[in-house]
């Protein structure tokens, strides 16, 4: 169980200058500025959830998992995490959760990762027997097998990656944190760290935060989104609540053989051309069979396909209306 | 202990899977010191001695800084790395693990290339020894023994607090080698040789001469108070402000994360 | 020439960012030359007979060492150099309407320039004003001072004219570090880095004093101090342009041999 009561952070920047008598001056004074990296946030997750926390670069979010972390003091609010405040009590706080950065490794790169393995298990104090199960099915869950006894700098992009999490998760941790894990992964990669994480949460009841700029990652994971701009947060809501705002438009495409159909009076044209047809609708007023059903009553329909706007448009939206 | 065993084992075979540039650094640290030795060489081919000490003894004192600065720097490389680390995230990667700051960095780095200079070290132990003229009495090998031992905790205390200043900047962290990189070069002839206010320098502030000017005098039978023999303990309360400068700049990084 | 003026603000200006980097590099190696001439001072005052030098000569021996270090160290590598040859991207290089030795040779030349301008003001205003034994002195006259300007700039040719050398090892090794390493060791070392030449032993130094190392920093410096003088020093400047004469025809022999290889291979 997380919670955050009304977490602030601010950060005092230099300005660089510019030119070389700014620049010159610059030696002995320099000027601040405040940056708000975090501005009241609150929010609670509870146990077994799998949340994306989005948002665009420098708009907190890696502010507030290093809050939760405990590697970052905030300059006020409150955090409890499990009943404790993380950066109080380090390191029997960082017990209980595990951390997966997708820019940086924690393997040793010129060993098997087998060896790291081995020594985040005696870093953690696992037991041997409790270590060798939760391997075990990890390794089944991720299909490492002979894997983990090569070097992680033999390793393909998404093997490590596969690796990382598994590392991340010797210990048995109640949450995990996830910093982008599938940034810059091939397609095959990708759906294969989305599943294995979506396993995980399914059959050990770990609660996932997940970091992303990948929307299709939100998509197939997350059921709830938060998403931070300017370091407050903007949105608090479910995916399907979300699409549902978003999707009160559907776009209909037809291709047809013919003479060109009538359109209903709820039909918006966005393009007529002989033997294609694109529309939009609103599906509240128009059923989306009905509309359907219209369109085929009056010509031979060659393929039809209803198109509802994708997460991806969903979030450049939301950016967009909150202008972040 | 044990987990720090694993480290270095674990460090020991990644380090080993790059024989030709582990070697490349060895012979680097081995040639760099070797020409500073020289340098010593050629001036005492001119001079004889300085302030009264013999090429021997200088040696001795150029063993013992050499020794223990290569020590410290193979196992305090952490620390001294340390603002590397700070600035590729791998100290926030070391803080989720449930262990002691002081000692995560301490396992996250360690440096055996610094054997060039320790074989170097070693052999001019070797040499100086038993031609420095000192009677190897029970006291004197206790000197040489606390002069080393105390010598690597202090050159580590001086590598704790580089890493506590990289807390506050990563720019300005160069002066830091006055005293570093500084104790090693200059280190190679006793410190008494560089005038009274740096002598004092080195025994209070920085204190170098604890573990390498003093004792080296009851070495060699200049004085003959046996308080000499056990200067270099004293040293070790530098490890005190060391710890409370480090402690000061791990709670500024929990604040700003910079 | 205008875009060197360019350049050359550009990166002045950057290196003024780091403001901290700036004022600390100064700091150390004010320590260090302090360190340096107390030591020379401890070995004064034990036999005054046997030094070479006056003190007040190694006072600005050492000081115009730590205001030009940027000039004449030899372990300083460019890595645009090494990169392009170690990468491959030699091959654009080639195809560009330029001399590539030359144009590598001013890049060099540069890029030191830059450096050391950074440090040398506040250094030599600061060791101006020192009190004795550590003030730095001008030189005697004004023929000693621009005979020490045309030896520097010969001292740097040279000292890039060896580097030279030195990166066109990297096409026949793999791994050039170690000759790199040795070679600044020893150019160090014989260049009068570690102590001055007149320390060395006799018999070593007369050899030493002929050696291409002897081109480089221990000629601008010595006779800036004062410690060459009279026709010894149009003799030194003749050394000196023998050696980068020398050095520049080896360099460019040396890479074209190289080149050759190159485009034969394909890279």
């Amino acid at each position: 169980m997380i919670t955050l009561q009304n977490i602030s952070k601010s950060f005092r920047v230099a300005k660089r200058q510019t030119g070389l008598g700014n620049a010159a001056r610059a030696l002995f004074s320099r000027e601040y500025k405040k940056v708000q990296a975090l501005d009241n946030v609150s929010f609670t997750i509870n146990e077994g959830e799998m949340v994306g926390y989005i948002g665009p670069n420098g708009a907190g979010k890696s502010t507030t998992i290093k809050v939760m972390c405990g590697i970052l003091t905030p300059d006020s609010g409150e955090c409890k995490i499990n009943g404790r405040t993380p950066w109080k009590e380090r390191k029997s706080h960082v017990r209980d959760i595990g951390v997966v950065f997708g820019q940086r490794s924690q393997l040793w790169w010129d060993v098997p990762v087998i060896d790291s393995f081995e020594l985040i298990r005696d870093i953690y104090k696992v037991n041997s027997n409790e270590y060798q199960k939760t391997l075990d099915t990890l390794t089944e869950l991720l299909d490492l097998g002979e894997i983990i006894k090569t070097p992680t700098r033999s390793l393909s992009l998404g093997q490590r990656m596969r690796c990382e999490i598994v590392a991340s998760l010797l210990h048995n941790p109640k949450i995990l944190f996830l910093d982008e894990p599938t940034i810059g992964l091939d397609a095959v990669s990708k759906i294969a760290v989305r599943q294995f994480i979506k396993n995980l949460n399914a059959e050990m009841k770990t609660t996932v935060i997940l970091t992303t700029h990948d929307m299709q990652d939100i998509e197939a994971l997350t059921e709830r989104i938060l998403l931070i701009g300017k370091g407050r947060i903007l949105l608090d809501g479910s995916l399907t609540e979300l699409q549902k705002r978003f999707s009160c438009e559907k776009t209909l495409i037809v291709d047809y053989n013919g003479q060109m159909p009538k359109l209903s009076d709820n039909m918006t044209p966005v393009e007529l051309k002989e033997g294609r047809l694109t529309v939009t609708f609103d599906p509240t007023k128009l059923s989306v069979s009905d509309a359907i059903a219209y369109i085929s009553n009056q010509v031979e329909v060659a393929d039809i396909s209803v198109v509802s706007i994708s997460a991806e448009q969903m979030v450049a939206a939301l950016y967009e209306e909150h202008k972040i | 202990m044990k987990l720090y065993g694993k480290f270095f084992s674990i460090h020991l075979r990644c380090q080993m899977q790059y024989k030709a540039s582990f070697f490349m650094t060895s012979l680097g640290q081995f040639l760099v010191s070797f020409s500073l030795l020289l340098g010593i060489f050629f001036m005492f081919l001119r001079f004889n001695t300085v302030e009264g000490f013999t090429f021997e003894q200088v040696l001795l004192c150029s063993a013992v800084i050499l020794f223990t600065y290569s020590i410290a720097e193979c196992f305090g490389r952490g620390f001294d790395a340390f603002p590397m680390m700070i600035g590729n995230g791998e100290f926030d990667r070391a803080l989720v693990r449930p262990r002691s700051e002081v000692f995560l960095v301490l396992a996250s780095k360690m440096e055996f290339s610094r054997i060039g200079r320790l074989l170097q070290a070693i052999a001019l132990f070797c040499y100086a020894i038993p031609t420095s003229g000192i009677d190897w009495s029970a006291d004197k090998v206790l000197t040489l023994f606390l002069m080393i031992s105390c010598g690597v905790v202090i050159f580590f205390g001086l590598f704790v607090i580089y890493a506590a200043i990289s807390f506050f900047t990563i720019e300005g962290i160069e002066v830091m080698n006055i005293v570093t990189d500084g104790g090693r070069e200059f280190g190679a002839y006793p410190f008494s040789i560089y005038g009274n206010e740096v002598l004092k320098i080195l025994t209070y502030v920085i204190p170098l001469a604890l573990f390498q000017y003093y004792p080296l005098l009851y070495l060699i039978g200049v004085r003959d108070n046996p308080l000499y023999i056990f200067t270099p303990l004293i040293g070790l309360l530098f490890l005190i402000p060391c710890y409370g400068l480090w402690r000061f700049g791990l709670r500024k990084y929990k604040s700003t994360g910079s | 020439m205008s875009a060197y003026l360019a350049l050359f603000r550009i990166r002045f200006s950057a290196g003024l960012q780091y403001r901290a980097a700036a004022l600390g590099g100064i700091a150390t190696q004010f320590a260090w030359g302090f360190m340096l001439i107390l030591q020379f001072a401890a070995f004064y005052r034990t036999n005054p007979d046997a030094f070479p030098m006056t003190p007040s000569q190694i006072a600005s021996y050492i000081w115009m060492q730590q205001a030009l270090l940027a000039l004449f160290m030899t372990w300083f590598v460019e890595h645009d150099i090494l990169s392009s040859i170690t990468s491959g991207s030699i091959a654009y290089e080639l195809a560009r309407p330029m001399n590539l030795y030359n144009r590598w040779f001013c890049q060099a030349t540069a890029n030191r320039v830059v450096k050391a301008t950074l440090r040398f003001v506040p250094i030599l205003l600061i060791a101006f004003l020192l009190p004795e034994p550590f003030r730095m002195t001008l030189p005697e006259n004004l023929e000693q001072l621009s005979f020490f300007l045309v030896s520097t700039v010969l001292a740097l040719c040279v000292v890039v004219a060896f580097s030279m050398f030195i990166y066109t090892t990297v096409f026949y090794t793999l791994s050039s570090a170690g000759v790199r390493l040795v070679a600044s060791v020893l150019a160090d070392f014989f260049a009068g880095a570690i102590i001055p030449l007149p320390f060395f032993p006799d018999g070593v130094r007369q050899v030493v004093e002929l050696l291409p190392f002897a081109a480089m920093q221990n000629m601008p410096l010595r006779i800036y101090s004062g410690s060459i003088t009279g026709s010894d020093v149009l003799w030194g400047l003749g050394l000196q342009a023998f050696w980068l004469i020398t050095l520049v025809i080896l360099g460019k022999l040396a890479m074209r041999k190289a080149l050759t290889k190159v485009i034969v291979q394909g890279g």
